[in-house]
């Protein structure tokens, strides 16, 4: 039972003649995959791609390119696991099986949504590559006039007005309600929050049906992009209430409370306090609302009419809209019409990504995170507040 | 002489009294309340006009049909004679279609972002689901009519070759590729990749919440990462993939413009999937409602109005199921 | 307070073992351990006999945990995570490229300061997680029943159990989730078992149980527990290391040696002045 002796650094020896310094030590390799997971997956590659090859079409019942590369990713996998049999056991061997077929399924993730990008992208090139696709519009031009004609010019305005005017309905009323949400909470809130919430998730069609046979049927209104902007609006609200109610949670009550301790009333306190250190979420939750309702056809389809002129008019007479535009040009038979729509296809995409990137940017990760810059925002509001009561301001 | 001090019970006090607290709220804030109340009524009054709404206008339609209106397969309002029971079943023949192949892919993929991916991809991976979940679904419409189609083809044609000893697998003119378009198999795989972020999105939130002294027990008694996953991730996340489906579920029977882009509309009861042919009720509505009136309207408002009942009931389960859940205390779905 | 205080009472009686081998003893060669480029462990050297217990003591943050997940390869999860030297278990490095983890794992249990028995799981199965989980079968024709038994007993459970085995692990209270947790452990037959910080979160009986368990099972597996309670170091280990680590320089081991001779005659200022109670 010996004692290893304490190292030199801790014992009170007397000074001697001080030790060598020691080598730094060397560090372990940890982590990483297997030593032999590397050349098991190449031996199980090659091999599945050699035996697919000799029984393709030949042995097996199945031919094409998509079967082939389908058989051969079967083959790998049963592969995979004879070889790993040979030097793990079960558990190690199911292992990695679920985790190529994990790995598979992330790819088939992102490569779907890399292929419809790049397709879109690609069948919309020749269409974009005119500038008149931008500032023209397909009305009084044939349906099979060449790319050099014509454009979506009257689509992107009344996508702009549409998404404007559903903003001017849907924000004042969706942060409203979430305000009433969060600070008021009166008793209605619980029934509030359920509806809207259920609300979230109601297909766009819904609400097109529920304009249609309100507005055009009842009231007897044009097909409009007033009419669309409605239809969007129904749509647009539950999302903005219930991201804006999440981010006014955010907002800590210590700074509620500091604001109402110097004698304001709530409705000061939700208006110089709460409001304005919730602006970035705020902002994130309309933002997300666009992103939303930018390219919903289905309710545009049926309250908006069919036009290929520029009305810059959302009251009276039908409205074209990006959305739309796309959906009746993908659907002609005319090779022209299809390229135009998958350009105006790429153009919506391009809108979404955009504001869907701002609201990340301006709103942080999601309503639920605060970004350091968010952070530092709360504090300097929380001192301002004291501040003010310092100089005896009126807030 | 010393006083003795006796010790004296002091008389009993009486039972403290309650106040009430009156407060006389100032007349901004007062202004401030009702406007608040006033805003939430609306946006109540708006919601539930939806459905109020959509009764009304339908109740010619369900009055002169009754309950055959649910049972017929016919779409023939000027003979007096439409139901929605072949675009009820359609609708939830691609549904199904949608989440067989929607399931094990954001499955997979939540797992794989959660568990598998390495740290620095993480982020961009999350981002990047969130944002297929943002692309309109016109655009998937338009890829899945140029680009899915003509590939789904071979395999749609295989499977229904191959499997043609199952009755409902099969088509009239195997041969002929043209015979698996539009089918309500083609259009419930596009659907399937429309719902897919969204699934995804939802399972892996609730995944990464799987609480770490649970994982940390499970690698400490010599577990794979597999075993771990099977332990402790996946009997945590329960409540969020089962609400994660739902609401996939609910999304795919909802779907209008892909389903209307693809299919070729047909008004019997889809009994061959494979087959060229098919209608669910979204892309019915979306395709009959400019040359509907009256009663015809009526059918489709109907029709409008069994979707809304449909995808309230899936959504609202589905958010009880993972709020009452562990994982699903802190998940917004 | 001899060793001799705490003894297994009935219900923790250890049904004889039957195994190839004693358990094993691990050997910790110039250990040092770092998270990034900040460094937490310097040159750590120690011997844990086979069959012992070898008791981590010491103030907080001097890295005692960050030793004991390097025993059984628990550190390397944490991004960023590097150490250097050997870890050795009968004499072979765990940390050998050609050696898996799990194998390590399996041969050296952890038993955490948080009870974290699976909720989802019966008491019965929870159990038999550890066996589940790494493929294995449990022995035969009830062998699973016996061996259930037979791991709340060596863990002092199986009175308080044995009417509830159905119930789902997260129902017991939190005494009784840690020791399910110890039996969790000790059903796979580890040679070693390192236990952080087991008792911290627990009431005093449920301690004095766990105490009792560590004495029962000590003969057959080796235990290093990590405790910053020494009365509790002084009952339950048989060998010591003091762990210290001075303002910004990383955790070393300043002492060791047999639990008596470090707390009665310390050779070193500084860990007379730890055990007497002067600081940390």
């Amino acid at each position: 039972m010996s004692v290893l002796a304490p190292s030199p650094s801790s014992s009170p020896a007397p000074a001697a003649a001080a030790p060598l310094p020691k080598p730094p030590p060397e560090r372990v390799r940890i982590g990483g995959a297997d030593r032999d997971l590397v050349t098991h997956l190449l031996y199980a590659g090659l091999g599945a791609l050699a035996l697919t090859w000799l029984a393709y079409d030949r042995l097996l019942p199945v031919s094409g390119t998509i079967g082939f590369w389908l058989t051969c990713y079967g083959t790998f996998i049963v592969m995979l696991a004879a070889i790993s049999a040979t030097t793990l056991d079960r558990m190690a061997v199911i292992d990695r099986v679920v985790g190529v077929l994990v790995t598979t399924a992330g790819l088939a993730l992102v490569s779907a949504l890399a292929g419809i990008v790049i397709f879109t992208a690609v069948r919309g090139k020749g269409a974009l590559g005119h500038l008149n696709f931008f500032t023209e519009t397909t009305a009084y031009i044939g349906p099979d006039a060449p790319l050099d004609q014509g454009g979506i010019f009257a689509a992107i305005i009344g996508t702009l007005e549409q998404v404007a005017l559903s903003l001017l309905f849907s924000v004042p009323l969706g942060i409203a309600t979430a305000v009433y949400l969060s600070e008021v909470r009166g008793r209605l809130a619980r029934l509030v929050r359920i509806v809207v919430e259920a609300m979230t998730a109601v297909p766009t069609i819904v609400a097109g049906l529920f304009i249609y046979s309100l507005a055009i049927i009842q009231l007897g209104w044009d097909r409009s992009g007033l009419a669309a902007s409605l239809a969007l609006s129904v749509s647009m609200i539950p999302v903005v209430t219930t991201t804006a109610e999440v981010v006014l949670r955010l907002v800590p009550n210590g700074l509620r409370e500091a604001s109402l301790a110097l004698g304001t009333t709530q409705w000061q306190t939700v208006r110089r306090v709460v409001l304005p250190t919730a602006r970035p979420g705020l902002v994130t939750a309309v933002l997300l609302g666009v992103a939303r309702v930018i390219g919903e056809t289905s309710p545009v389809l049926l309250v908006a009419g069919s036009t290929n002129e520029l009305n810059y008019d959302p009251t009276h007479g039908p409205q074209l809209s990006l959305p739309l535009f796309v959906f009746t040009g993908m659907r002609q038979p005319l090779d022209v019409a299809i390229a135009r729509a998958f350009g105006a296809a790429v153009v919506l995409l391009a809108l979404v990504v955009v504001f869907f990137a701002l609201a990340r940017i301006i709103g942080g990760r999601e309503p639920g995170h605060l970004s350091g810059r968010q952070r530092r925002r709360l504090a300097a509001g929380a001192r301002a507040v004291t501040q003010n009561s310092a100089q005896g301001e009126n807030p | 002489m010393s006083t003795v001090t006796l010790p004296v019970t002091p008389a009993p006090r009486p039972t403290p009294q309650r106040r009430t607290i009156t407060v006389r709220p100032t007349r901004s804030d007062r202004v401030f309340v009702l406007g608040a109340r006033a805003a939430a009524l609306l946006t109540l009054l708006v919601m539930g006009l939806i459905g109020t709404f959509l009764l009304i206008g339908a109740l010619p339609a369900l009055r002169s049909q009754g309950w055959g209106f649910l049972t017929e397969h016919e779409w023939l309002p000027e003979a007096d004679k439409f139901g929605i029971a072949a675009l009820l079943w359609g609708t939830i023949l691609i549904g199904v279609f949608a989440l067989i192949v929607a399931i094990p892919v954001s499955l997979g993929a939540a797992l794989f972002i959660s568990e598998y991916a390495p740290r620095s991809l993480k982020k961009s991976l999350i981002t990047l689901v969130d944002l297929m979940a943002a692309v309109p679904a016109v655009i998937y419409a338009i890829w899945a009519l140029f680009f899915l189609q003509a590939h789904l083809l071979t395999v749609a044609q295989w499977l229904s070759v191959h499997l043609s000893w199952l009755p409902f697998m099969t088509v009239k003119v195997p041969d002929s590729p043209s015979s698996y378009t539009s089918s309500a198999f083609i259009a419930g795989m596009a659907v399937g990749v429309v719902v897919l972020p969204t699934m995804t999105s939802v399972m892996r939130e609730v995944f990464s919440q799987a609480p770490v002294g649970e994982r940390e027990g499970a690698i400490a008694l010599g577990a794979t990462r597999w075993g771990m996953i099977r332990a402790v991730v996946l009997p945590f996340g329960r409540a969020g993939i089962i609400g994660g489906i739902m609401l996939g579920l609910g999304r795919a029977l909802g779907e209008t413009i892909v389903v209307y882009a693809l299919i070729s509309p047909m008004f019997d009861f889809t009994t061959h999937p494979f087959e060229s042919g098919t209608n669910a009720i979204a892309a019915h509505i979306a395709s009959r409602y400019s040359e509907s009136s009256g009663v015809a309207l009526a059918g489709l408002l109907g029709a409008g109005l069994v979707l809304f009942g449909f995808t309230l009931v899936i959504n609202t389960l589905a958010g009880i199921i993972v709020s009452r859940s562990r994982s699903g205390a802190s998940t917004e779905i | 307070m001899t060793l001799d205080a705490i003894s297994p009472t009935d219900s923790t009686q250890v049904l004889p073992v039957s195994r190839e081998r004693g358990p094993a003893g691990l050997v910790a060669e110039a250990v040092s351990a770092w998270f990034g480029d900040h460094q937490v462990l310097s040159d750590v050297d120690l011997r844990m006999e086979a069959g012992h217990v070898t008791a981590l003591i010491g103030p907080s943050g001097c890295g005692k945990s960050t030793f004991l997940r390097i025993l059984n390869r628990m550190h390397e999860l944490v991004p960023g995570a590097a150490l250097a030297g050997q870890v050795l278990l009968d004499g072979e490095d765990i940390y050998d490229p050609a050696r898996r983890p799990i194998e390590s794992r399996r041969r050296i249990g952890m038993v955490f300061q948080k009870a974290n028995p699976f909720p989802t799981m019966s008491v019965y199965d929870n159990v038999l997680a550890g066996l589940k989980l790494t493929g294995r079968k449990a022995p035969a024709k009830g062998g699973a029943d016996d061996l259930v038994e037979h791991s709340l007993r060596s863990a002092g459970l199986w009175d308080e159990v044995k009417a509830r085995l159905g119930t789902p692990g997260s129902s017991l209270s939190g005494g009784q989730q840690q020791r399910l947790c110890i039996a969790r452990a000790l059903a796979v037959r580890p040679d070693v078992l390192l236990m952080d910080e087991p008792c911290s979160a627990l009431d005093p009986t449920s301690t004095r149980r766990v105490e009792e368990t560590i004495r029962a099972i000590a003969g057959e597996v080796t235990v290093v527990i990590v405790t910053h309670n020494m009365q509790q170091a002084q009952r339950v280990s048989d060998r010591c290391a003091f762990f210290l680590a001075a303002e910004g320089t990383p955790g070393h081991i300043v002492e060791q040696g047999l639990t008596t001779d470090v707390f009665e005659r310390p050779r070193d200022e500084r860990t007379a002045d730890y055990v007497n109670g002067r600081f940390g």
